[in-house]
């Protein structure tokens, strides 16, 4: 079970209401994907991918109320929980099963590894 | 129930054993008595020395409003009228599932026929150095209060590892006792699996002004000791905290250990199915050591519907448990919290929003958010008044169809009931005319109705005349539904608000802040009743602008409130990458600060330098991972921010005045310079520039700025409220001054007045514009004004001086820039 997770780290690590990102590289280290960590303001975690779908703006760095996240670039709101765009604005990022346990983040491996859109299993 | 009266004559009885003399166990016993008393021949093994009591219980027993002996829920006679074999104080070790025998720790050996596990749970113990002291305690059962009153008897500190309801419960109980009590809470928000943070806020100062410290997000990294004996903890961020004892109330986990070994189905609980029996049919299991369809329960009321379900399925009439929806409470004396259901605001599972609807009165201390999913109450979460908690829980768990009595929900059922009272304003117009409107001016109904006929024909107009909600606002509600029954279709509009999450208006906010000594975002969300549990993008950067400019000497910024450009101290672009201006004081610069910028534009690669309009250079296409580096570098030349990315003074731009042009009539350059070093640092409500040019031919655009000194002969001229932006503007004149320090004192008195008046992310020119420049002339005219307004800025800058990037380059927040880890596919590991 616990194979298909992967440890990210210790949940402290983020500060309630802001976002940490995790990089994934391919076999010859370039960076292939960028995901985003979130902590809402209450201390629920989510994983997103770190894309804004308007124009690609770094979402981990907007501003976090609720569970949304408005970006940074042109202030789109985005849901953690589901990724998708509120209110007028329609996109969606892909999502990122997230489990805490004993204080350490897991994300579901197979959403990692696999790139951009869809999760393929590894 | 004698167990005489409903035996079977003859017929042996199938043996019933039971582990755990609990709350589960014993009522599970006690249910199946009531269906069938004759059926089973009981024995109970209890690893406490004791009867059986109501757990819940022990809180009031520390907090010393109860006794053991009421508490307890079975008597001894209890055991011995239903023939019951109570074996206490020995704990059942092994489980023979071949033989159908459970062997306890004196050795005693029982058969069963049926056996019932019912072992609860175990506090969980965070396994840091020093947990294992003398004096480290958990709250679980009477020998752990007995624990906590002998340390309290001694008086002294007591330090409770976690802030849910039983380390709030256990802290209560030893304040009362007379112990100073500190609480440590690892997550941001005291309860935050049942409370949200509105919530948590209020119970968080509720518990301080008792005298409780509460500290939230902090973490335990060790508890200390000397001889044996717990003297301390540790925290992660090296505060060391005296403690004479130590409780850990940080989680529970279901007592498993036994079903494992016997080798049944066991994931995070012991697996049962709707009839609570486990993956051997001879074996059931009820209470907190269960897991059922994939959920483990810490609350009683689901334990009472297990319980009901095995006794319904061992007595051959199956019903089956389908699962329980929860709501606690806080048992501390004089604090109302309800809390049930699932208040994340997760949307359903065919994709359905959520809503909440919030009320908030603070000058009762009231928060109530009651969550509407697809017109059926998923959740709420009550903190001040929770007399209509059970009736939300009520509808929440019938899924009862809200949207009839939706408008007037959060009033409560008393409003909410009868389909006629349901509309608010119905609910309103039955009011009679003395019913009080407004609690804080004491305005009734009537008052409100005739002042509305009088021409008070808007929100504001009623708040100006005759008072109603112009105080805490909670009855804005209630005077709108007045207005418009009153007067039909014909209510004006009110001013914008500050955001959709409040009735205020920037102005109202600003005002308040200062009147009610507002002092932290959550508590001017609590005060002025803001509608969303934590605010908006539009309204956290403002209320922190607010009040820090309020607030200068004491507040401590909120980062989470900042946009991304203040928060990393950079300009964010559209690649993600950011831009680096360091500032150069009135434009000038020299070859040691050329150089360290060059050096920077190598070493890190930057694609392009560029001067600015201000008269800056700006590195372009740094990433946010080095940022602090290059900052240690530039710092190193002497160099500070820039601010080139801040609702803040961005930049002094100068001409170079008579020290060198032969139009100069005064030192442009050196008044531009100690502009700068006046004004850098300060944050505004939107970004500021300044100009000074050296003669009317004015080659620094000192007309187009928000502040422009334009020198002459006879001094210095200096201008307002200039733009040159999407809609550019000219400067108006405010006034002609003699002197440099004069000029000084009335940029600062300008800067000053805009930085408390001016609304946020409103620059100097729509200001201007909306108030008027006779307005703002008048104001700086007052008698001493200048110099109170200059002096209030002067004083509040000397916080806001300090070079956001030094600290930054020393490793503060640094995980602001760096990845939390890095995942390489190859390996498919994470490395920090
Ligand atoms: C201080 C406190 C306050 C609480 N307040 C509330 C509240 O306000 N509302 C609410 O709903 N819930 C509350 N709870 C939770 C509630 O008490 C539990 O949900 C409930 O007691 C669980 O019942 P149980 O029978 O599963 O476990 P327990 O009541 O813990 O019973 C299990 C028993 O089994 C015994 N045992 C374990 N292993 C063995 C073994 N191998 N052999 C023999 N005996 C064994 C244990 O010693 C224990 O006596 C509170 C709990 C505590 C500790
Ligand atoms: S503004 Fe006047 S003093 Fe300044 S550089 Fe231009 S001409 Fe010279
Ligand atoms: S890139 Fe996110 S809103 Fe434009």
């Amino acid at each position: 079970m616990i194979g298909d997770w992967l440890d990210i780290g210790s949940a402290q690590q983020i500060e309630a209401g802001t976002a940490r990102t995790l990089p994934v590289e391919d076999a010859s280290g370039a960076k292939v994907r960028e995901i985003a960590v979130f902590r809402t303001m209450r201390g629920e975690f989510f994983a997103i991918e770190n894309t804004c779908p308007h124009r690609q703006g770094p979402l981990s760095q907007g501003i976090v109320h609720g569970d949304v996240v408005t970006c940074p670039l042109h202030n789109w709101n985005i849901s953690l929980r589901t990724g998708m765009a509120l209110g007028g604005d329609e996109g969606c990022v892909p999502t990122i099963p997230l489990r805490v346990d004993a204080g350490r983040l897991y994300l579901l491996r197979s959403a990692v590894i696999g790139s951009g859109n869809q999760a393929e299993a590894a | 129930m004698n167990f005489a009266n409903g035996g079977l004559p003859g017929g042996k009885r199938e043996k019933l054993v039971v582990i755990g003399n609990g709350m589960a166990g014993c009522r599970a016993v006690e249910e199946i008595l009531a269906r069938d008393p004759g059926r089973f021949e009981v024995t109970i093994f209890g690893a406490e020395p004791r009867v059986n009591y109501n757990r819940i219980m022990l809180s009031p027993v520390l907090a010393g409003e109860k006794t053991f002996d009421e508490i307890v829920i079975n008597t001894s006679e209890w055991y011995a009228d239903n023939g019951i074999t109570l074996v206490s104080g020995d704990r059942v070790d092994h489980i023979d599932r071949a033989n159908q025998t459970v062997v306890a720790a004196s050795g005693r050996t029982e058969p069963y026929d049926k056996l019932l596990i019912a072992t609860g749970s175990e506090p969980f113990i965070i396994p840091v150095p020093g947990k294992d002291l003398e004096g480290v305690v958990t709250f679980r059962d009477l020998d752990d209060v007995d624990r906590m009153l002998a340390a309290a008897d001694k008086g002294g500190n007591a330090v409770v590892i976690g802030g849910g309801l039983l380390g709030l419960e256990a802290a209560h109980g030893l304040s009362l006792r007379g112990m100073k009590v500190t609480v440590i809470h690892l997550m941001p928000t005291l309860m935050e699996r049942q409370l949200d943070e509105a919530a948590g806020y209020l119970l968080k100062t509720e518990l301080e002004s008792r005298g409780q410290t509460i500290l939230t997000g902090a973490n335990t990294k060790e508890v200390l000791g000397k001889q044996g004996k717990v003297t301390g903890v540790l925290l992660e961020d090296g505060t060391e905290i005296p403690a004479d004892i130590v409780v850990m109330a940080v989680g529970i986990r279901p007592s498993t250990g036994l079903a494992k070994a016997a080798g049944l189905d066991v994931e995070r609980g012991i697996l049962v199915d709707d009839h609570m029996v486990t993956s051997d049919p001879a074996i059931l299991s009820v209470g907190e050591c269960v897991q059922h369809r994939g959920l483990c329960y810490g609350l009683v009321a689901p334990l009472w519907e297990m319980c009901r379900a095995l006794a319904d399925h061992v007595t051959d009439r199956p019903t089956g448990y389908a699962g329980s929806v929860t709501s606690t409470k806080l048992k501390v004396s004089g604090i109302d919290l309800f809390s049930a259901g699932d208040f994340s605001g997760a949307p359903g599972p065919d994709g359905e929003p959520c809503e909440d609807i919030v009320m908030r009165d603070a000058s009762r201390g009231i928060y109530k958010r009651v969550i509407v999913q697809g017109n059926k109450v998923v959740g709420a979460v009550l903190y001040g008044d929770t007399a209509d908690g059970s009736w939300y829980f009520d509808l929440l768990k019938k899924g009862e169809d809200v949207s009839d009595i939706r408008e007037a929900l959060i009033f409560g059922q008393a409003f909410a009931s009868g389909g006629a009272l349901a509309d608010p304003n119905a609910a309103v117009a039955a009011l009679s005319d003395d019913a009080e409107i407004c609690g804080c001016n004491g305005v009734s109904k009537g008052q409100v109705v005739s002042c509305i006929n009088d021409g008070s024909h808007s929100l504001d107009a009623v708040r100006s005349t005759c008072k109603a909600s112009a105080s805490c606002g909670s009855c804005t509600g209630l005077v709108e539904s007045l207005l418009s029954l009153t007067l039909g279709g014909e209510v004006e509009s009110g001013p914008k608000t500050l955001c959709k999450c409040t009735s205020f208006t920037h102005d109202d906010v600003r005002a308040l802040i200062l009147e009610k000594e507002l002092k932290l975002i959550p508590q001017v969300m609590q005060e002025l009743h803001w509608s969303t549990p934590d605010g908006c993008a539009s309204c956290r950067p403002a209320l922190n602008y607010y009040l820090l400019c309020a607030w200068p000497d004491e507040y401590e910024d909120d980062q989470k409130s900042r946009f991304v450009n203040e928060r990393m101290h950079a300009n964010i672009q559209k690649d993600g990458t950011y831009s680096v201006v360091p500032r150069m004081w009135g434009g000038l610069t020299n070859p040691r600060e050329l150089r360290a910028i060059a050096d920077v534009v190598e070493k890190y690669d930057a694609p392009m330098v560029k001067v600015t309009g201000g008269q800056r250079l700006d590195i372009f296409g740094i990433k946010k991972e080095d940022l602090p580096a290059v900052w240690a570098d530039l710092n190193a030349a002497g160099m500070v921010s820039g601010h080139a990315y801040g609702k803040s003074l961005r930049t002094v731009k100068t001409c170079v005045g008579s020290e060198w042009c032969r139009f100069g009539t005064q030192d442009s350059t050196g008044l531009g310079v100690q502009i700068e070093r006046m004004t850098w640092g300060s944050w505004m409500p939107h970004k500021f520039k300044i100009a000074v040019s050296g003669c009317p031919r004015n080659c620094a655009e000192a007309t187009i700025k928000d502040f422009g000194v334009v020198c002459v002969d006879s001094g210095y001229e200096l201008h307002i409220a200039g733009n040159g932006g999407i809609k550019v503007r000219a400067t108006d004149l405010l006034c002609k001054v003699e002197t440099e320090q004069e000029a000084l004192d009335v940029c600062a008195a300008f800067i000053q007045l805009y930085r408390e008046e001016a609304h946020y992310l409103e620059r100097t020119a729509p200001w201007v514009e909306r108030v008027g420049l006779q307005y703002v002339k008048d104001r700086l005219a007052e008698d001493g004004a200048i110099a109170t307004y200059a002096a209030a800025f002067r004083y509040s800058q000397q916080f806001m001086q300090d070079d956001p990037w030094a600290r930054r380059a020393e490793g503060e927040r640094s995980d602001l820039h760096q990845h939390i880890a890095t995942v390489r596919p190859m390996e498919m590991e994470t490395v920090s």
